[in-house]
């Protein structure tokens, strides 16, 4: 679509959430309440492993003001013989994530929950439940977790005919990889550990849930998906989803880790046992013990090359932590890694190994960005070897359209090339950089690259002209960055009408129709796409209705700048009708004007990005700074283009603190040590510089305003490119994620 | 324990309220006043989420018990706007995209405020450290730091 054509779209319009969000009036999670409400409160296991033998409530129940108590006999149960999926979501481990079972799988994993007339009653009544613990040996790390003789957290799971922590193996092959190594003049092959990072988001899991003497159910909470709240609840609590209305609350960040729910199904069932509304809100020390993070990684990429740079052979091997559950995302190292190259023969292994940590959920791009880390530190090795710049190393190599990828899709129209070829002449790329610049600090300049699959999926959207003639537009996605702002550019743009007539809306489980998760950066692809079908419903029907009123054909009517015209002379003399005059005569002519799409949307490409940055390393203090950033990539057409640099912008912060300064610390008894956001150390404003987004917009052809999903892929490279850097200034190279000071010292002092 | 009755200034408005001396100030203006624009991310200090003024001074309402602000005066989002005009910060916001989620957006908000009384010239490594106690998980801080900037420059042009 051209820029110019356009007065809405590409427009950096202020969202229609943002008056309230700047004055403090937007609805977040914990800040709904209801009349008679009380408190809910979860009792967590002190062990990282224990057998349940029995729970007590007896004395809990008995405290003055407790209203319920819940164990998980309230919650539905999943048989460990029967796969049970929701999605990715496989309830046999949401049942048992949600409420521990026959066993306690993780040091803060929950083991019932209180409803009373305080929070603190609700404290104090958990401290009166007695939980009859066997405790057992515990595991943490995945290279113990993986030995023959390891605690083993599941009778039932087998690996290799064994008893095993290894829950699924999951195999991506193309080609030959044996043969291929054998044309290869040059292979390298590393070994490389990532620890697992929480999401963090700076919103805790809360929600108010009321259950009505009728059995209706009302959850407001923050989610990626009020469908997703509705289903899992239904499916844990037994309550059908006719009877569950969920609805948004405004959200706080979730990044992947609210695809999934903890505590919505405990609230309903306090609330159903109390007959009370319930609140139920997570500190920050929940937050980091039992929900997230992604898993931590040990893995080891080959890849053999020609002389001249051709590669010819990729091999990776992928563990990654699940936590306490099975659950890792696979498919992001096993089909990311290799997929921005054209390889003909890759072999592509990922391993999903459970300990007693909590249970991983998604974060941005889930999986990709170890994966890309190893292979892109190795691309980094060969460049070096081979004598070759580090981007024409990758232009050689770069995927192709109609090539096959390890995962199995093969390529459209792609757009790698052209984020490499964006790095390549922008001045940072091109900038001398002075490496050492004064005494005890060494500067060096890295790139890396990345890839996302993106996705489409299940959209709805309704579009209703008000009595007055202006417009609501209602989605069913929660907005977690800005969402809104781009469907009222399109919905602007299409029906030619100012901006301001239009407010967007994101509709609960009973007032819009089934969508997906607010992830895989889906939203504005999908969401787009069924708005410009309903706004082009809308159009019709206006078109309609002028045709009536003027007595003409419908097809001799158009639609030009917020008004009916005839299509030309020969349609006859009319004067236009705007949308205010056809609404005002709305229901003489047929009714309320409006229309809805339900899709199953497809055409979601994959994103690209490739990134450069500049680092500083105090010699003296282990200390890397970023100083420069520059992150290019392929975003298709940005409706907003605030919003839609905003999440690379935010997407490589979460990465250069995932490189640098972010891990889970894990003591000798199993407790996480740093549960605190002083303590889990996050990129604060200081520690970064300002990030300079490409925004590379190639359209993608299979969408109408040719959307691309952006959200994901920034985060996958800067792990790597942030190494690289390192490398190009210490002449180092680390294979080991945070490079936080101790182990940059630990580095340098080797020598 | 008998509840405390504590006689305060909210905003420029005298408000009065009853509290456990174990609560917090955060709990008393969310739960008990009804003020939710003041977050809670952390609890312990570390986000910034909750940040209002106490006599004018930038501070972690999760720090504060609510018996200590007997007689002292808070600020808080939801007295940042002037009826529908917003504070010069807020409308900066708007216009650049400072926020994404926006949980965060109301503290950003209260510690630029209070910054920009300061310094209204700030460098952007001064604006930088001074925000480094206010977390954002969504924007890599880019807009917030520009918005912050551009706010300082425009109201010095309009002084």
């Amino acid at each position: 679509m051209n820029a110019i054509d356009n007065k809405w779209i590409g427009k950096r319009t202020i969202r229609p959430d943002g008056a309230d969000k700047v004055t403090g009036r937007a609805g977040y999670s914990a800040d709904h309440t209801m009349p008679g409400m009380i408190w809910g409160k979860v009792l967590r296991s002190p062990h990282p492993h224990a057998v349940i033998r029995g729970i007590d409530t007896a004395k809990a129940e008995a405290l003055p003001g407790v209203k319920a108590v819940v164990t998980a006999k309230d919650i539905v149960d999943f048989p460990l013989d029967k796969s049970v999926m929701l999605g990715i979501q496989d309830m046999r481990w949401m049942c048992r994530n949600v409420m521990a079972r026959e066993k306690a799988l993780f040091h803060g994993h929950p083991v019932a929950a209180v409803a009373a007339i305080s929070e603190e009653v609700a404290e104090a009544a958990c401290k009166l439940i007695e939980v009859d613990y066997e405790v057992l040996p515990h595991v943490i790390e995945i290279e113990d977790a993986i030995k023959p003789d390891a605690p083993i957290l599941h009778d039932f799971v087998r690996h290799e005919g064994k008893p095993s922590n290894i829950a699924t193996t999951m195999v991506n092959k193309l080609g030959d990889v044996e043969a291929g190594f054998a044309q290869a003049d040059l292979i390298v092959e590393r070994s490389f550990t990532t620890r697992p990072v929480h999401q963090g988001y700076i919103e805790p899991h809360a929600c108010t849930v009321s259950h009505a003497p009728d059995g209706r159910v009302t959850i407001w909470s923050s989610s990626q998906g009020q469908f997703m709240v509705r289903a899992m609840t239904s499916l844990l609590t037994g309550i059908p989803q006719s009877n569950i209305r969920a609805i948004p609350a405004e959200i706080g960040g979730g990044f992947g880790a609210k695809t999934i729910i903890y505590l919505e199904p405990v609230a309903v069932l306090l609330a159903k046992k109390s007959g009370r509304p319930v609140k139920m809100v997570m500190s920050r020390d929940e937050v980091f013990r039992a929900t997230g993070p992604t898993s931590g990684s040990m893995s080891t990429v080959k890849i053999g090359v020609k002389n001249d740079g051709t590669i010819v052979a990729a091999q990776g091997t992928f563990y990654l932590q699940a936590g306490g559950l099975p659950g890792s995302p696979l498919r992001g190292p096993v089909g990311c890694s290799f997929s921005p190259y054209h390889i003909e023969n890759v072999l592509s292994v990922g391993y999903d190994v459970v300990s007693n940590r909590s249970k991983v959920a998604a974060y941005r791009a889930p999986g990709a960005p170890l994966g890309a880390y190893a292979t892109e530190c190795v691309i980094d090795e060969i460049a070096e070897k081979l004598g070759m710049d580090k981007l024409e190393l990758r232009l050689k190599n770069t995927a192709r359209p109609g090539g096959k990828t390890v995962y199995g899709a093969t390529f459209g129209a792609i757009t790698f090339r052209e984020t490499v070829e964006a790095i390549k002449h922008h001045p940072h790329y091109t900038a001398p950089l002075d490496k050492n610049p004064r005494k005890g600090v060494v500067r060096g300049r890295g790139v890396a690259s990345g890839f996302w699959f993106n996705a489409g999926g299940e959209s709805s959207a309704q579009l209703n002209i008000t009595e007055d003639g202006n417009v609501n537009v209602t989605t069913g996605h929660p907005d977690v960055g800005g969402s809104r702002a781009s469907i009222a550019n399109v919905t602007a743009e299409l029906l030619g009408i100012d901006h301001s007539r239009i407010s967007v809306l994101i509709g609960d489980t009973s007032s819009i129709g089934f969508s997906n998760l607010t992830g895989g950066s889906r939203v504005t692809f999908a969401s787009a796409m069924v708005v410009t079908q309903s706004a082009e419903k809308v159009i019709g029907q206006l078109k309609e209705r002028a045709a009536k009123i003027w007595k003409i054909d419908p097809e001799a009517v158009i639609w030009d700048n917020g008004e009916a015209r005839p299509a030309g002379p020969n349609a006859g003399q009319f004067p236009p009708l705007t949308l205010k005059e056809l609404a005002a005569k709305a229901n003489e002519m047929g009714g309320p004007i409006g229309a809805g799409v339900q899709l199953n949307t497809t055409g979601a490409d994959p994103g690209f990005a490739t990134h450069c940055v500049d680092v500083e390393v105090d010699v003296d203090l282990g200390i890397v700074r970023v100083l420069r950033y520059t992150a290019a990539q392929d975003v298709g057409r940005a409706l907003h283009p605030d919003y839609v640099e905003g999440q690379i912008q935010g997407g490589v912060v979460q990465g250069i603190g995932w490189a640098l300064s972010e891990e889970y610390l894990y003591n000798a008894k199993g407790q996480l040590d740093n549960a605190s956001f002083l303590d889990y150390r996050m990129p604060v404003c200081s520690d970064v510089p300002f990030i300079e987004p490409i925004m590379l917009e190639i359209p993608n052809p299979k969408h109408p305003q040719g959307v691309r999903g952006v959200g994901e892929a920034p985060i996958v490279p800067p792990l790597a490119a942030i190494a690289n850097a390192i490398h190009d200034a210490l002449g180092k190279r680390f294979f080991s994620l945070p490079m936080s000071p101790p182990k940059v010292l630990a580095v340098i002092d080797a020598g | 324990m008998a509840k405390l009755h504590v006689t305060t200034t909210i905003n420029g408005e005298p408000t009065e309220f009853l509290c456990d001396p174990s609560e917090s100030l955060l709990d008393v203006l969310r739960d008990t006043l009804g003020l939710t624009g003041s977050k809670e991310g952390c609890g312990t200090g570390d986000c910034g989420a909750c940040s209002i003024t106490l006599d004018g001074r930038l501070t972690c309402s999760c720090l504060v018990l609510a018996p200590e602000v007997e007689g002292h005066e808070i600020g808080t989002i939801e007295g940042m706007a002037k009826g529908d005009e917003l504070h010069p910060l807020q409308q900066k916001f708007l216009e650049m995209a400072a926020l994404q989620c926006g949980i965060c957006t109301p503290g950003m908000l209260i510690a630029a405020r209070s910054l920009l009384e300061r310094n209204p010239d700030p460098s952007e490594t001064e604006v930088r450290f001074w925000l480094a106690g206010n977390l954002c998980r969504c924007t890599g801080y880019d807009k917030i730091v520009r918005a912050v900037l551009e706010t300082a420059a425009e109201m010095r042009s309009a002084a």
